[in-house]
């Protein structure tokens, strides 16, 4: 064990740990982060991933000693209460079946438009193809990074439609996709 | 550092209504249910109390199953006039848990977001047995409508006994009811029964009759029914702020990992525990039988044990099943189990086949190879367990929790008051989860250590190990009269299914299966052929099981697996008939159009009428242009070409038509559009439905090019997502068209059912897929998967 330094979200965690333990297990067991979440460990399919200064990166394969920069998970995207553009063109397209690997896709598309504001079909593809969904909502995840980049160059910083489960009446907000 | 342990949002919300209510002590002191409280021990604090509502930690007999014949049981409505709806299924990411709260707010006259709804907790939801067979929609909302149409009409009495009026005088609208003749007298559902139970008797001679006095609303009424309401459990999955089954953290909880037999069917001759003992945070090893896993203090420290544990295996005599390459020669060629004992299933035949593909003008042959194939989970099996006072608490993405509960407890010696399952959300479900191995190991091996402990598999063990939809060898004959007209349909198949588990059997899980429990009477894993309406006069259908010399502690267990044998016979049956109407130099759509209308003999639901319905609005939607297969293929590098499947699935009527791309260098296709015409009757949520059809086709895509578990003579070789290929993004077609074609075409039905849409889409894909590559090629695909380097070989045998 030694003394292993870390920052989340923003937050500077100093823990007590193994060095060549998987980031994502501190990350979720140790600061009780829910978003990375164990898939392969191998590093193939993405859902353990985090962004390491910008850069989306498997948590699985990065020992804590090595994960250097500032680590963001997906409960760090959204910035007081208010969802990143990303998120909300994935509540927005309704895109999670079961959602386990949605973290790494969400992240995944988060690293592709902050390098590529406006990626074609075929760079979108390109760019999400490591991150596997077995419920294959790829469809539907690919719809969302389109509206996710048109909301980005338009200036939308967040999200105004956070309430969409509540619904607002009687039957409720109905999709608009 | 840790932090405390947090409730999902949606029972915390269910928390809060309760800790805000007044009279919630007395409900608790009468209740004769269930009730919430914090329990004294565990982090998640949510603990069942008994019937009397003195029950808690400690007790005998604290979990008792909710009773499907109290209306308290279903539905609560507290003081501020919001509701909890109790249901007993499970919600795989297909929106069964919005479609249901939809349904018992429309009966109930409460607005959707004025109602919350808890699922799966066997202390808490009555056994509606979980999911499975896509039948939430369609057979156990039945119960949940009618239940919530009774707390109305109870609601109703409850207004005209404190207006005194009759209550044909009174109206509702969203939880409000007022008198019509004097509509300034109002009150709502929580000032008549806030907090209060209904203490109503149901009727119902199990759980799927339960009904009150009250009828559920004609179609015509439904205003939430039919709309696209957002699904409430999205946003926490797209924040990350759910808890699900993995995140499940409870105080002293330690971390446990399998060790598997390295080989099918080897035996544990030793281990040497020295091999572990000096990883920081080792616990214990634990073997029984060829059962082995290790118990450390915290996760990669388990991972890392269970990777360097020394155990010595030896291999069994008799290679236990044969390498992959030779399955289907072994599979025809194969004794098929129970031959001979008169115990075999007779084939289904009408007509007489032999004699009329005898006289037929042209008779066409075919065999299909589909191999085994997997879930292989995003996310591998998992399981948290505490063992405080004597109970068992398991926390699971089991989509059957009450089997699960049952399963436990009888594999465990405990009875079955002592154990209650609470599902969380986890990767999928398909039919894994049916017989989830991660909640017995981790119950068991809580119970051993009296901690409270999570198991996880690892990725090798998840794709290796997991349950397996089973391998088939389909054999078809199909007879032509002069002119052109199907009259005989020959199919004969081998399906290697020998031992099916059950859902959560104490006797067919891995674990028991590894400490050399046999179940008394293995499943003899039969089956049938595809469901199709096609009017052919003459057919046999005949499907044998067979086995291997391994049938248990294999990784080859075969279990349900989305739409089981679904994919595997439509594959054949819809390749077939287009084979056919090729051989009839027909168009594939008109082709089945005249088999669907050979007959005027119609059914119940007008499966044949709607069969007939999807195919024509598919055809029309796609844009169908009428010829035989296959086009002539161009020269260039990019041979395009289109095909259509059809199928049902119990009610739901399906056709589907793939366009593909094949690159004639690289091998590679790709499905570029699909149309989907779907009718399974009423709607609940639109959008919902059409998530679930794309998710159907995209996962029968990655099951038509990509997926087959692969083994040599000793073992699964098939163990992560390199050996293991899944569809990925680059694969995804550029354009899905789903047409809702649900209609009656009975007008004076008075009410349309609501049929399953979980899974029949998904049996329609593969066979689309191969149609549309032989419309391209001229080459017919007739085995599973269809990954480059197969069409390449095939292209080339074919001189394209």
């Amino acid at each position: 064990m030694s003394e292993v330094t870390l920052r989340v979200n923003g937050e500077t965690h100093a823990l007590d740990v193994d060095p060549a333990t998987p980031l994502l297990y501190v990350l979720r067991n140790d600061l009780g982060f829910r978003g990375p979440r164990f898939g392969c460990g191998l590093g193939q399919c993405g859902t353990c991933t985090v962004l390491m200064d910008g850069r989306a990166i498997r948590s699985c394969m990065r020992p804590v000693s090595r994960a250097e920069g500032e680590i963001t998970t997906l409960e760090g995207l959204s910035a007081d209460g208010e969802l990143d553009p990303v998120q909300q063109a994935w509540i927005d397209e309704q895109v999670p079946q079961c959602g386990y690997c949605q973290n790494g896709q969400i992240l995944t598309a988060k690293a592709l438009l902050d390098r590529n504001p406006d990626p074609s079909d075929e760079e979108i593809r390109q760019g999400m193809n490591g991150a596997l969904c077995r419920c294959m909502t790829y469809y539907r995840i690919q719809s969302a990074v389109r509206r996710a980049s048109e909301a980005m160059a338009n200036g939308a910083s967040g999200a105004n439609g956070a309430d969409a489960a509540s619904g607002a009446g009687g039957a409720g907000r109905e999709v608009d996709r | 550092m840790k932090r405390p342990a947090e409730l999902s949002p949606r029972l915390e919300d269910a928390l809060a209504r309760w800790e805000g209510s007044t009279s919630r002590r007395d409900f608790l002191k009468t209740s004769g249910i269930f009730v919430l409280g914090f329990s004294g021990v565990g982090g998640i604090g949510v603990a069942g109390l008994g019937r009397d509502g003195s029950g808690g930690p400690g007790e005998a007999n604290p979990y008792p199953d909710p009773d499907f014949l109290q209306l308290d049981s279903w539905l609560v409505v507290h003081e501020d006039g919001t509701a909890t709806f109790y249901v007993g299924k499970t919600d795989g990411g297909q929106g069964t848990g919005t479609a249901m709260r939809q349904m018992m707010c429309d009966e109930l006259d409460l607005a959707y977001d004025r109602a919350t709804l808890v699922m799966g907790r066997t202390d808490m939801t009555v056994d509606q047995g979980g999911s499975g067979g896509s039948d939430a929609i369609e057979r156990d909302a039945l119960p949940a409508r009618r239940v919530a149409a009774e707390a109305r009409r109870v609601l109703l009495e409850l207004a005209s006994e404190r207006f005194q009026v009759p209550v044909d005088d009174l109206t509702v609208s969203e939880g409000v009811i007022s008198v019509a003749s004097d509509p300034a007298r109002t009150a709502t559902y929580g000032e008549l029964i806030g907090g209060r139970r209904f203490d109503v008797a149901l009727t119902g001679r199990n759980v799927n009759e339960t009904t009150g006095l009250a009828s559920v609303k004609p179609m015509q009424e439904l205003k939430i029914v039919g709309r696209s309401v957002p699904r409430y459990d999205i946003p926490a999955k797209v924040d990350g702020s759910l808890e699900w089954a993995v995140d499940v953290k409870l105080p002293g909880m330690v971390h446990a990992r399998n060790v598997r037999p390295p080989f099918a069917g080897a035996r544990l001759v030793s281990l040497d525990e020295s091999s572990v003992r000096g990883i920081p945070g080792f616990i214990r090893v634990f073997r029984e039988g060829n059962y082995v896993a290790v118990v450390c203090e915290r996760e990669e420290q388990a991972i890392q044990a269970a990777e360097s544990l020394a155990v010595e295996w030896e291999k069994p005599e008799t290679a236990p099943f044969p390498p992959s390459e030779d399955l289907f020669d072994y599979m025809r060629g194969a004794t098929p189990v129970g031959a001979g004992t008169g115990s075999s299933p007779r084939p289904r035949e009408e007509g007489d086949p032999d004699a009329a593909l005898a006289d037929a003008a042209t008779v066409v042959e075919a065999a299909y190879d589909i191999p085994f194939q997997g879930h292989t989970a995003i996310g591998p099996a998992h399981a948290v367990a505490d063992p405080s006072d004597g109970q068992m608490t398991v926390y699971t993405n089991d989509m059957k929790p009450y089997s699960h509960r049952t399963g436990i407890a009888e594999f465990l010696g405990m009875p079955p008051e002592q154990v209650r399952v609470i599902w969380m959300e986890g990767p999928q479900l398909y039919g894994r989860t049916a017989a989830d191995d991660a909640g017995f190991e981790a119950a068991y091996l809580a119970r051993e250590l009296g901690r409270p402990l999570r198991m996880q598999w690892m990725r090798h063990e998840e794709t290796a190990w997991d349950t397996k939809g089973p391998a088939f060898a389909i054999d078809l004959r199909g007879g032509l009269d002069e002119a052109g007209n199907a009259v005989a349909l020959d199919y004969r198949a081998r399906i290697a299914n020998y031992a099916h588990v059950g859902y959560n059997q104490a006797d067919t899980v891995l674990i028991a299966q590894l400490m050399g429990i046999r179940p008394e009477r293995p499943a003899p894993g039969g089956g049938r052929g595809p469901d199709e309406m096609y009017h052919i006069p003459n057919r046999r259908d005949e499907t044998r099981a067979v086995r291997f010399p391994l049938a248990f502690e294999t990784p080859l267990r075969t279990g349900n697996l989305r739409d089981p044998n679904g994919p595997q016979t439509a594959f054949a049956g819809e390749s077939f008939i287009d084979e056919m109407a090729a051989a009839a130099n027909a168009d594939p759509v008109e082709f089945r159009l005249r088999l669907l209308r050979g007959t005027t003999e119609d059914d119940a639901t007008f499966r044949r009428a709607r069969s007939i319905a999807v195919v024509e609005a598919a055809a029309e939607a796609y844009g169908w242009d009428a010829r035989p297969s296959p086009r002539a293929p161009g020269d260039g590098r990019t041979l395009t070409g289109r095909g259509i499947s059809y199928a049902y699935r119990i009610q739901t009527t399906v056709a589907t038509i793939a366009e593909v791309e094949v690159d004639r260098e690289t091998g590679r296709v790709w499905v570029r559009r699909m149309v989907c015409a779907h009718d399974c009757g009423l709607v609940i949520n639109p959008d919902g439905l059409e998530n679930t059809i794309q998710g159907n086709l995209l996962h029968g895509i990655s099951r038509t090019l990509f997926e087959e578990i692969r083994f040599d003579g000793e073992k699964v070789t098939s163990v992560d997502w390199r050996t293991h290929p899944t569809l990925t993004h680059r694969d995804a077609p550029e354009q899905i068209d789903i047409v809702i074609v649900n209609g009656d075409p009975n007008p004076d039905r008075p009410d349309l059912p609501h049929y399953g849409a979980g899974e029949p889409s998904h049996r329609t894909v593969p066979a689309a897929v191969a149609n549309a590559i032989h419309d391209a090629t001229g080459v017919r695909m007739r085995r599973i998967p269809l990954r480059p380097e197969r069409v390449l070989e095939e292209l080339a045998a074919a001189g394209i």
